[in-house]
């Protein structure tokens, strides 16, 4: 027990919860949930709501287990060293029972919503996040973002099973898009955070393999995710303006990949401009799936 | 139960604002709760009739 007088007020608590993120979960999951239902999904408004409030918490949760556990290294990275625990704010343990009694409670809460299904999966992406990504591979190899990348790539795929009760081929490439989102955007990340990640003896790619290594994996990926974004035109799960908008996006995800391939070493211009398109890139694709199923319930 | 001898106004402050947002979060969760259980029976009643 950490008997000193603590500073904390509930918007430190929320801070654990990594919002930026979430409000990413509950965007995602919130595609997912309107693509099932404009499949033929049934289901109250009510319970859609209280589930995507499930699934978001939950993802709150993995947020407060990673920071408890990554103390130590968020205390020397610029990046995460304002966080609550690093700052003394919250002590470790507070954030340790905190993250494991929402994940518990949003699990709970999605079973008794939708289904047990979407709750195992809920579950399943909690653990994945903290025990396989946070506990596991974050430190032992720079594949830590590819693997871990897992848990941020399934809350569509938990919100598709919140309404459908099931995980059909579509959900999992929404999954795929995210899966192969990850490993460029973070490294691009960690291109021009490199000194970050080493000092904090993350084994991130660039200080692994080395910056012309990880430049060339960025640029592959880029090119694996700019066919899968496209994807969902072939099944039918996006139209015609969805493959226009992945299209172009993918083509400008490509040329921007192109230029960190071809940037000088050190430069840190390429890789930021790529970190920042990787995000409007994902938020453009699923906005586009989300426009054409909304316009779809109204034609 | 009395407060710890060292507790500056700060603290108790903060304290409070920690007791308050627990409060309001069981409440929000017991009502959330209640709602979906409400609607889960009303959605069984409705597929029954």
């Amino acid at each position: 027990m950490d008997d000193k007088p603590s500073f904390a007020g509930p918007k430190d608590y929320f801070a654990l919860l990594k919002p930026r993120v979430m409000s990413l979960v509950i965007f995602t999951a919130f595609v997912g949930m309107i693509a099932a239902i404009a499949d033929g999904a049934k289901v109250h408004p009510g319970l859609a709501a209280v589930s995507l409030l499930a699934i978001a918490v939950g993802a709150g949760a993995s947020g407060a287990l990673n920071m408890w556990w990554d103390a130590d290294i968020d205390a020397v990275m610029a990046r995460t060293i304002g966080r609550p625990i690093p700052r003394g704010l919250v002590p470790k343990s507070e954030a340790a029972g905190f993250g494991m009694l929402l994940s518990a409670l949003s699990v709970a809460l999605l079973a008794l919503a939708s289904n047990y299904v979407a709750a195992g999966l809920l579950a399943f992406t909690i653990f994945f996040y903290v025990v396989i990504y946070s506990m596991w591979l974050k430190r032992s190899t720079p594949q830590n973002i590819v693997i871990g990348g897992a848990a941020g790539a399934l809350p569509p795929v938990v919100a598709w099973a919140a309404v459908a009760g099931h995980a059909p081929l579509d959900a999992w490439i929404l999954f795929l898009i995210i899966f192969l989102w990850t490993p460029p955007h973070f490294w691009a990340l960690a291109l021009y955070r490199e000194g970050d990640y080493a000092r904090a003896g993350v084994p991130m790619m660039p200080n692994v393999a080395g910056e012309a290594s990880t430049k060339k994996q960025i640029f592959g990926y880029s090119i694996i995710l700019a066919v899968a974004g496209v994807a969902p035109y072939a099944t039918g799960l996006g139209g015609l303006a969805y493959l226009a908008i992945s299209s172009a996006f993918g083509a400008g995800f490509l040329m921007l990949a192109w230029r960190v391939l071809k940037s000088e070493p050190q430069s840190k211009e390429a890789p930021k401009q790529l970190f920042a398109f990787s995000i409007l890139y994902l938020f453009a694709l699923f906005a586009a799936l989300l426009a054409e199923d909304i316009a779809a319930f109204y034609v | 139960m009395s407060d710890a001898p060292d507790l500056s106004p700060e603290a108790k402050k903060k304290r409070g604002h920690r007791n308050l947002a627990i409060a309001l979060g069981l409440i929000g969760f017991v009502a959330i709760v209640y709602l979906v259980t409400i609607l889960k029976i009303s959605g069984n009643i409705g597929a029954a009739g």
